[in-house]
């Protein structure tokens, strides 16, 4: 055994000292030959669950399915607001409206009178599939990899194993075949309720589709949904679709950006449904097949996941046109150049934030985002509060980007609790001053500038910024919490809090009836160290208008338990948008969203008869003045019966290399890695000036171990020439 | 010792079945299957038309321990526990609800954590016996007092401090060897070199002190006056002799982890990003996949009895006077 050890331990460091010769960096964890390729080097922490776009909707999932599969529509990359320009379709199309008798309406026709609402999409010809096995047919034209045998079957353990691959012209039906899919019974499309809706007869494709999958007693897994007509998705010829939307959705155009519209071709659907496949964890989930600029190459989502360029991706250019600014920041350099400018990018799974720290410091992850831990060390605060990166970081040409999430973090009432909603018209009016009161009370500049290090912008309504709908300025903020002071918003005194207070029927936070203090109950999931800080810092926000704020704190499942069935009172929740529409947000507050009544997304439980009739109001309408009155009006009555105390849109901070160009960061668009560029030759250049290794230690502790090694050795004869009864006796 | 053999492995049935139901109930305590489905779903749109559907694909949409709708034998088998148990009595783990096969992750996840845990145990082992008998051999000399001393020293080390420190010192400092990650053959010995020394000095305290105690135990035994009495070196008395004898209660502690060693570590995995069966069970946890976690924990039950049996079965080649009946 211990020869075994002695040699594996040779190996290993045989092994070491052979990878050390071959390079200057020792601790380089790539490959030597790729030191100066153009590949990026990114980092994921969460291994995803699902790539099949009919499924996939995680931020860590996105990040691969964006780059691989193509919608027909995709956002400006520079242009803010956030506008939807075409990706594989030829425009953005122009929606038709017709009413009950089929007859075309106008564009400003009454929201009433619209039965159909058409999307007619065409599609760009000439593009063509990523290289793929699922493509590959023989002369007679019979597909070479749909049956495999048991014999060919064995052989194949990865998707590389196959010999061949071939590729076929992207076309209508690959978007229509996608779009059935969301219906499949074997599928868990999380968009599919929603859908259903909208896209007519989904609902019944379903139905059919399901009696569809019990009937198959052939023992065969493919399910062909081109067998199955979808009356609300038709091809119209070869490049075109149509799509046909009960009544009127404007926000559905953006849906036609998002990885669930993308194309899926039936083969790769009938290649991937191999019983045998689906054994050896082949499946459509983990191995996309897309027209998207890159494709993924190597699928090890414990380690690694890699993706390179695909050879067949079409024409599509850098933009020509940005905002302001974007040409001084360089951001239109490469105008007009053909994309993608990256080979080849490698996701490494980094679960821990030290080493994910200390390899982005050493150059080996291209950017990364900053930890709590690590913030002081790169981000300090100049002038007035502006943020820019510390001397350390300026110095190995490190440089920080910020972006405004359009996400919003909140805390709610639950509208259906006694206390802070109210079951009578007179307690309603108590529980809206006593919610309004706690609105001003609890300070978020503070709560941002604490815990989140100033990543984060007060919130003035559930609209975030960058989104149609929300207003700057004076104009912008809630004067039920704020006073415009200055030229900037100006949090009402805690006076102002306790005299609603008193209103409220809680003077000194003490209930008049009762003459009781008045408790208040925080459901929360907290559980780190940190958590606990940010509870103390609650419960003293709430002491301010002496109210004992109680905290219940539990898992998360069943932190949701309670916030479905209605049975928390105050609770924290935060919102990532879909698509950049007031809407997206808007809807959160909307009654028939209820969580209880309807297990919607409305987690307060608000309902609010001229809210509710606004929205619906607003939800049909196109963006312009008239929505924009609509949606002013529904901020109002928000900010007037306070369901939520607005919390804060957090402040996205990211650092990149000198080396990594092209970026605008945003978390709208998800295919942006198409737009960035490397500059390897100065990353193989800086990473070696940084890890240099460093070889005095190695002589230190040989002189250690000498010097250790010599009095031993002396004790050691000593010991042996020593009387044996001295030995005995100690 | 076949029929011991044979009878060890048939108390392990019912064993077996014990850790699952424990591990099943200890699950379904925290997590309902709805919770599961939510879990998969997502947060956002999620129906309950659509939770019911995945509860019933993957089966959970049956009471947990007893059907009292179902008849006779029925009330016990047609339920998530019968159904999700027996399965794994012929290794067959099913999928985990991802959809990817189980035992094929288990498969390729074996091999890095085996990378780290062999080398880290093999090695261990010789250090800390090689330093445990340094020490009886210094024995109530400075050495041995300040060998106490150090190994006290390093156990009260958190686990997390050497990882740290190490990945501090020796990659981020010196520069020696990558932070985290792993590579396939001779490319992977970058990458385990830190992880295998943290392992291994990480447990030089504990180890050696629970070493030098057997060791120390065996010199006051009367077989080693006699060596000394026949003019035996210490050396020899110790290297020889006292190792010798000492076998039994190291091999009690050291065979029966061995199987263990497959199961990996979770947080030395989970700070060098080895893609191993550690970080395996973890992630398991964390996203309440109960297709892996009863997987991972049939498995590491199994182990630590084959890991007993081999044990027993060591005691034998080393004592001679041990015999299994």
């Amino acid at each position: 055994m211990e020869k075994l050890v002695t040699t594996s331990w040779s190996l290993i460091l045989l092994a070491l000292f052979l990878s050390a010769c071959g390079e200057s960096n020792w601790n380089n964890p790539y490959a030597t030959e790729d030191a100066e390729k153009n590949i990026l080097y990114n980092v994921f922490t969460e291994r995803p669950k699902h790539l099949d776009p009919v499924q996939s909707y995680s931020s860590n999932e996105i990040q691969f399915t964006a780059q691989i599969y193509e919608p027909p529509l995709q956002y400006h990359y520079l242009k803010r607001p956030f506008a939807l320009i075409p990706a594989t379709a030829k425009e953005i199309p122009i929606v038709k409206y017709l009413d009950n008798e089929g007859n075309q309406l106008a564009e400003d026709a009454q929201v009433s009178d619209i039965a159909l609402s058409i999307y007619e999409i065409s599609i760009k010809p000439g593009i063509l599939f990523q290289p793929h096995p699922a493509f590959v047919s023989n002369v007679q034209g019979d597909w070479l990899y749909h049956d495999l045998n048991e014999q060919e079957m064995a052989a194949i353990f990865k998707l590389s194993d196959f010999p061949q691959t071939g590729t076929r012209e992207l076309l209508a039906e690959d978007y229509v075949y996608q779009i059935k899919r969301l219906a499949h019974p074997r599928l868990h499309s999380p968009i599919y309720g929603l859908m259903a809706d909208y896209i007519v007869g989904l609902s019944d494709y379903a139905k059919v589709l399901k009696q569809a999958n019990q009937n198959h007693s052939d023992g065969k897994t493919y399910l062909d949904l081109r067998d199955y007509q979808l009356d609300g998705v038709q091809v119209v010829d070869r490049y075109t679709y149509r799509i046909k939307i009960a009544g009127k959705y404007p926000q559905f155009v953006y849906w036609l950006a998002m990885p669930f519209f993308a194309p899926i071709p039936w083969e790769a659907d009938r290649f991937y449904s191999q019983k045998g496949l689906i054994q050896k964890n082949i499946t459509l989930d983990w191995y996309p097949v897309g027209t998207g600029p890159y494709m993924l190459t190597e699928n090890n989502p414990n380690l690694r996941m890699v993706l390179e360029k695909n050879p067949n991706f079409h024409d599509e250019f850098y933009p020509a046109e940005g905002m302001p600014g974007d040409e001084e920041n360089g951001l239109l350099i490469d105008s007009e150049k053909k994309l993608p400018f990256i080979d080849k990018i490698i996701f490494t799974r980094e679960k821990e934030s030290i080493p994910r720290w200390n390899k982005f410091l050493q150059g080996y992850y291209d950017a990364t985002g900053i930890g709590s831990d690590s913030f002081d060390q790169a981000v300090q605060l100049v002038g007035q509060g502006e943020a820019t990166v510390t001397e350390a970081m300026a110095e190995q040409g490190i440089r920080l980007e910020t972006t405004v999430a359009v996400s919003t973090y909140y805390m709610g009432f639950n509208m259906l609790d006694p206390v802070v909603g109210g079951s009578n018209a007179q307690e309603r009016e108590s529980a809206r001053k006593l919610r309004q009161a706690i609105s001003i009370a609890v300070d978020y500049e503070e709560f941002i500038s604490i815990f989140a290090n100033g990543r984060g912008m007060p919130a003035q309504s559930p609209i975030s910024p960058g989104i149609a709908g929300y207003r700057e300025g004076k104009e912008g903020i809630n004067p039920v919490v704020y006073e415009w002071m200055n030229d900037q918003p100006q949090r009402k005194s805690i006076q102002v809090a306790k005299a609603l207070l008193a209103e409220a029927g809680y003077p000194n936070g003490i209930d008049q009836r009762t003459g009781a203090p008045l408790v208040l109950y925080f459901d929360v999931t907290a559980r780190s160290s940190e958590d606990r800080s940010k509870l103390d810092w609650m419960r003293k926000q709430f002491q301010k208008l002496n109210i004992q704020l109680v905290v219940r704190s539990t898992d998360y499942n069943r932190f949701q338990d309670k916030i479905r069935k209605g049975n928390a009172q105050i609770f924290e929740w935060g919102w990532n948008a879909d698509y950049p529409d007031a809407e997206n947000f808007l809807f959160l507050l909307y009654g028939p969203q209820s969580k209880v009544r309807n297990s919607g997304e409305n987690a307060t439980n608000y309902d609010n008869a001229e809210y509710n009739q606004l929205f619906e109001q607003m939800k049909n309408m196109d963006d312009g003045p008239q929505r924009q009155l609509i949606i002013d009006r529904m901020v109002e009555v928000l900010r007037h019966d306070a369901p939520w105390l607005w919390g804060y849109h957090p402040k996205d901070y990211g650092l990149y290399h000198a080396w990594y160009q092209n970026i605008k960061p945003n978390r709208i668009s998800n295919n942006n890695l198409k737009y960035l560029k490397i500059d390897a030759t100065l990353r193989a250049q800086k990473r070696r000036e940084w890890n240099e290794p460093v070889l005095w230690p190695i002589a230190l502790l040989l002189v250690i171990v000498a010097l250790s090694l010599f009095p031993a050795i002396a004790a050691f004869r000593r010991h042996e020439s020593s009387p044996a009864v001295r030995n005995a006796s100690s | 010792m076949l029929g011991y053999i044979i009878r060890r492995i048939l108390y392990a049935i019912p064993i077996l079945i014990g850790v699952n139901l424990i591990t099943f109930a200890l699950f379904f305590v925290v997590n309902t299957p709805d919770d599961m489905a939510r879990m998969q779903l997502g947060i956002k749109y999620v129906t309950p038309e659509a939770i019911e559907k995945w509860k019933i694909e993957r089966g959970y949409d049956k009471p947990l321990l007893f059907n009292q709708e179902a008849e006779k034998l029925g009330k016990l088998t047609d339920t998530i526990f019968f159904e999700k148990s027996v399965s794994m009595f012929v290794f067959d783990f099913g999928r985990a609800d991802d959809g990817r096969d189980i035992a094929l992750e288990i498969k390729s996840r074996m091999l890095p954590s085996l990378a780290i845990a062999l080398p880290v145990f093999v090695l261990g082992l010789i250090v800390y016996i090689t330093i445990a008998l340094l020490m009886v051999f210094f024995r109530a000399t400075y050495i041995d007092f300040w060998g106490v001393v150090f190994c006290v020293a390093l156990m009260s080390i958190s686990s997390l401090f050497y990882i740290i420190a190490g990945q501090f010192l020796v990659s981020k400092l010196w520069h020696w060897v990558p932070i985290s990650g792993y590579g396939s053959g001779l490319d992977a010995a970058k990458f385990l070199l830190l992880p295998i020394l943290i392992g291994v000095i990480g447990s030089i305290g504990s180890s050696t002190r629970w070493y030098r105690t057997i060791f120390l135990e065996e010199m006051n035994k009367e077989y080693v006056r006699t060596a000394r009495a026949k003019g035996l070196s210490e050396r020899i008395v110790l290297f020889k002799h006292v190792l010798r004898n000492a076998m039994i209660p190291i091999l009690t502690g050291a065979v029966v982890v061995v199987p263990l060693l497959f199961l990996g570590s979770l947080l030395v995995e989970s700070f060098f990003g080895i893609p191993g069966l550690g970080s395996y069970t973890i992630d398991a946890i964390n996203s309440q996949d109960f297709a892996i976690v009863r997987a991972m924990v049939f498995l590491g039950s199994m182990l630590y009895i084959i890991g007993l049996i081999l044990t027993d079965i060591s005691y034998t080649l080393v004592d001679p006077r041990i015999r299994l009946t």
